[in-house]
């Protein structure tokens, strides 16, 4: 009886600093439909400045204080970056500027080394707390208990700035409807910087609370974002009080988890996601996304048409220089250039499913990574010939992802998105946990092209003809009367059922030709690397090509590939220099705020302006 | 726009960076790290190479040629590295290939080293797969294997009367090697063993409180760790706070070196028994020469990673010398047995498994001036912990 109140208390107390983090984040995605990534480094941030003022500052007052500045600080951040990296993107298509925020991470994260060091830093004790108590005789940190006692204080002063004050009513009804809102007279702008100041401060308020249980290192931003992120969902984006429920939930199951099954740690919290999601779409307290919100905000989108003449005479140049590039390229021109093919069919597949099927994916790396492990998996246990290992690569990813899409198509928006977070780390889970098999994260080696396909060269044509060949293919789907049956369920469902449309079915049916196409992807990358490791499951990898399609530019047909292709070679390039994720964060952004369409997008505009392109012929 | 269009472009960018050919007057060897994901053990080890590289070249570096190593970093990523493998061979004219410290990215660079017959040398990984199960013709390595540290701490162990066992260790092949290593050995000395509990937290992201009580309600007579950085502070505090480790012994694996040790300040675990690296307690020696020659040249104190990163490039230059030649089949033949003189003494690349004989330091922790230290430590040989010749050539693939 006693250990079990002792872990519930354990439980509750790491509730405190997710829950700190989380409401923050719930109330910038609440009011602003961002989708913060770098809500994790602001949490980061917090623990460093607390520490840094907490040496400065003596005694009680000193380390109270400093928790407070510490949030304070974090706070001001936030809306510089507010200002300064997404203020001038609001009006860009819906979930753009999570491009943006993905480079603020890469910038603080080396701001961060060049100001406090690679040395992780272990935070101070409180004062006064730093002993137990015995409850039954279990002991119970003193600070554990200051912990749930600030807890509901939190909570309140929350529930009290949102019910009780004018800010609240205004945060409310632009959590409802921010355009009303706006045609009411409240000046937006200022209303987003002041809950970007709150949220921020929450997260860097979460950051120095935790030093005394921890402290704090260079990792710990995106070691904490994952379990935000399924707090949030779980709770339902934007609800304080689901927060709260769900933090609480997560905290207290993982600390009975670790008890009776240590080895769950890995993935506890991603089955309480998926089975919540499951029996409700919209998380706890969550509530239905408003309809039209996805893929809708901003300019209509325009019609799309396959290329013309001077279109196909200029693809088919290309792919004529690429293919006689071993003639006058160096080896390692083929090399990266194999690279590049293979990142950009998986971002378009990642592309089709999102673009044309408004089905924005979180967890699209379980059909990349699925595909490659299925084929190494038959080289390494049945001696599988290559060929036929390769094409068990889409075949195996396109069977995951039936089954992955029989669940998450009842979802939509956002929680569609995290619900294939959630199957995607289940899957990354399962190959890391189960070594006797996937060989965990020491990976399948080995697995190497045949003969015929060993060398760089044939290898290297084998890609640009597959991946060539599986772009187009793509391409080509989008303009078959599918294609348009699943744009016409991206843009009305309603509409679409009405004439005779079986919109479920088409968004299973493109969701598992997505999977299959980055499985496609999934079987080159592997043959060409010869080796697979469950890095190419994880969340970051999802969240590159969701990065590249964004940043190509969504509504466009070739945003994916030519997005996938810079954001490769210009990662290539910077890696060479010292502070080069400070380089390419900058880059990103600089991208982001110069052309918030995409780069295709934008260029096309441009191109228009200029007279270059003939308005209505750039749409390819 | 167009979708190959940039592709083009950015193919006609890797071609103007491409045409230009490398004057041969150094010998370059390629290194690949993650020097930003893991900065706090990466730079140490950089320094390392940069110290031994100064030294060798100020002698005149190898074959009437200075060193060099051209430091590339991978982000952590097994793709990208070998991508950057690729580059270094095959466009900078690098010799070799060496570096990495994640298991997973040494293992993708040792089987496209094996595919495409160039040598690598891996410093700093962890995973024994990479020399046994795993191992190729063409993959050799430097740092003291997992299972022979954990079995220098089950040997430690065994010379106790605690029979009840915890471990605690990352989830993830590093810490389930460590573990099933140290209770196969620990077993052997001493079958009566039992273990009580294994718990496995997900690394850096140590729940450490429900940890410290899920280990404390199995009522272990000792606690095996593996656990390391941030994990290993949140660890350590719990534990001392909720004096999960009052009365019992604890093993702790690295757990004494500076990189792991240090940051824990005063909060250093009194009377753990570990392997680490005591550089402040060194007699005269090569050893102690290599920690003053750090010291003066970086103004900080060393960690385990500048040693290795200074071996590494000291075994290179040996591996180069012996050779007589940068050419891929007479380093392999010199690498085979090929002995170094290094602050840990001679060390040897054993023909069998191109296992190097680096050794590891055991000892306890104390506290010092406020930080933790290790006492009464010794410094062991690897080869009477590994497993036989002949066990460890049935685990490496016929060659």
């Amino acid at each position: 009886m006693g250990l079990l109140i002792a872990q519930l208390l354990t439980g509750l107390a790491n509730a405190a600093a997710l829950f700190l983090v989380a409401s923050g984040l719930s109330l910038i995605f609440g009011v602003t439909r961002i989708v913060n990534f770098a809500h994790g480094s602001f949490y980061m941030l917090g623990a460093y400045i607390g520490l840094t003022l907490m040496n400065i500052l003596p005694g009680h007052v000193g380390f109270w204080g400093s928790i407070l500045l510490a949030g304070i600080a974090v706070g001001l951040i936030g809306v510089v970056v507010e200002i300064l990296v997404l203020r001038p993107i609001y009006r860009a298509p819906e979930l753009f500027q999570l491009v943006a925020t993905f480079g603020v991470i890469l910038v603080i994260q080396d701001l961060t080394l060049m100001t406090w060091g690679a040395e992780d830093q272990l935070g101070p004790r409180a004062p006064g707390l730093r002993g137990v108590i015995r409850i039954l005789g279990e002991p119970v940190p003193l600070y554990d208990l200051a912990l749930i006692g600030i807890t509901p204080f939190v909570l309140f002063g929350l529930w009290w700035l949102i019910t009780k004050t004018r800010l609240g009513v205004l945060v409310r009804a632009a959590t409802q409807d921010r355009e009303m809102v706006g045609a009411l007279g409240v000046n937006q702008s200022w209303l987003f910087t002041g809950v970007f100041f709150l949220g921020s401060a929450l997260a860097g308020l979460g950051g120095a609370i935790q030093l005394p249980k921890g402290g704090a290192d260079l990792l710990m931003d995106f070691n904490i974002i994952a379990a935000v992120f399924v707090v949030v969902v779980i709770g339902g984006m934007g609800s304080l009080p689901g927060a709260f429920i769900a933090s609480v939930l997560i905290s207290v199951l993982n600390v009975f988890g670790v008890a009776y099954l240590p080895s769950s740690t890995l993935v506890l919290m991603f089955v309480v996601m998926a089975i919540v999601l499951t029996v409700r779409p919209f998380g706890l307290l969550g509530r239905e996304e408003v309809a039209g919100e996805h893929g809708q905000v901003g300019e209509p989108e325009r019609p799309i048409r396959p290329f013309g003449l001077t279109g196909r005479l200029i693809f088919g140049a290309i792919v004529l220089a690429l293919a006689l590039l071993p003639l006058y390229g160096s080896p390692f021109a083929q090399v990266l250039i194999t690279d590049i093919v293979i990142f950009c069919l998986f971002a378009a597949s990642l592309q089709f499913i999102l673009a044309s099927g408004g089905l924005v994916s979180f967890g699209h790396a379980m059909f990349f990574g699925g595909g490659a492990y299925v084929s190494a998996l038959a080289v390494t246990y049945a001696d599988t010939p290559m060929e036929l290992a390769f094409l068990l690569a889409p075949l195996g990813a396109g069977l995951i992802a039936i089954l992955v899409g029989w669940f998450c198509i009842r979802l939509s928006g956002v929680y569609f998105a995290m619900l294939t977070l959630a199957f995607s780390q289940l899957i990354w889970s399962l190959v890391f946990q189960w070594g006797e098999v996937t060989g965990g994260d020491d990976g399948l080696v080995n697995i190497w092209p045949a003969a015929w396909l060993s060398d760089t060269t044939a290898y290297y044509l084998f890609t640009l003809l597959v991946g060539l060949g599986g772009i187009v293919f793509l391409r080509h789907v989008i303009h078959s009367p599918f294609g348009y049956a699943l744009r016409a369920t991206r843009d009305s469902a309603r509409q679409a059922e009405a004439t005779g449309i079986d919109v479920r079915r088409v968004q299973w049916v493109a969701f598992a030709f997505a999977g299959m196409m980055a499985g496609l992807a999934g079987g080159l990358f592997v043959f060409s690397k010869g080796s697979i490791f469950p890095n190419e499951l994880e969340i970051a990898k999802s969240f590159d090509a969701l990065i590249v399609v964004f940043l190509g530019g969504v509504k466009t047909l070739s945003g994916a590939v030519v997005g996938g292709a810079f954001f490769e070679s210009v990662k290539d390039w910077l890696t060479r220099l010292e502070y080069w994720r400070l380089v390419l964060g900058l880059v990103i952004i600089g991208v982001v705020i110069v052309a918030p369409e995409g780069i295709v997008g934008t260029a096309r505009r441009v191109g228009e302006r200029l007279g270059l392109v003939k308005e209505g012929e750039g749409t390819r | 726009m167009n979708p190959i269009r940039t592709l083009a472009a950015a193919a006609a960018a890797v071609l103007a960076l491409s045409g230009t050919g490398l004057a041969q007057d150094t010998i370059k060897i390629g290194e690949i790290n993650h020097y930003k994901r893991m900065a706090a053990f990466a730079e140490p080890y950089r320094k390392g190479i940069e110290l031994a590289l100064e030294q060798i070249n100020a002698d005149g570096g190898v074959l009437g040629k200075p060193l060099e190593f051209v430091f590339r970093d991978d982000d952590g990523q097994p793709g990208d590295a070998v991508r950057i493998a690729d580059e270094l061979m095959t466009r900078d004219g690098t010799v070799m290939v060496t570096g990495s410290i994640l298991s997973n990215v040494g293992l993708a660079i040792s089987s496209l080293a094996a595919q495409k017959g160039f040598i690598y040398l891996a410093a700093e990984p962890l995973a024994d797969s990479l020399v046994w199960k795993a191992g190729n013709p063409y993959t050799f390595r430097l740092r003291t294997s997992t299972w022979v540290q954990a079995a220098m701490l089950a040997e430690e162990a065994a010379k106790t009367d605690a029979v009840r066992y915890a471990t605690i260790a990352p989830n993830y092949a590093y810490g389930t090697d460590a573990v099933e290593a140290f209770k196969a050995a620990l077993k052997k000395l001493k079958p009566e063993v039992e273990f009580v509990t294994e718990q496995w937290p997900a690394l850096f992201k140590i729940d450490a409180g429900a940890e410290v009580q899920a280990l404390e309600s199995s009522k272990p007579d000792a606690i095996f760790n593996v656990t390391f950085g941030s994990d290993l502070a949140k660890f350590v505090r719990e534990g001392n706070t909720r004096g999960l480790f009052d009365g019992r012994q604890v093993y702790g694996m690295l757990t004494g070196e500076p990189e792991y040790l240090d940051p824990l300040g005063d909060e250093a675990p009194e009377g753990w028994i570990v392997t680490g690296y005591p550089w402040y307690d060194l007699p005269d020696g090569p050893g102690k020469e290599f920690v003053d020659a750090y010291q003066a040249e970086t103004g900080e104190t060393p960690k385990i990673g500048s040693l290795v990163g200074y071996m590494t490039a000291q075994s290179i230059a040996a591996l180069i010398t012996k050779a007589g030649s940068t050419e891929t089949d007479a380093m392999l033949a010199a690498f085979e047995d090929l002995k170094v003189e290094t602050p840990l003494g001679e060390i040897t690349y054993r023909g069998l498994d191109h296992q190097s004989t680096m050794g590891a330091y055991v000892g306890r922790i104390a506290l010092e001036d406020d930080r933790g230290v290790m006492v009464d430590w010794d410094y062991r040989s690897p080869e009477p912990y590994m497993p036989s010749d002949e066990d460890i050539t049935a685990m490496r693939p016929a060659e």
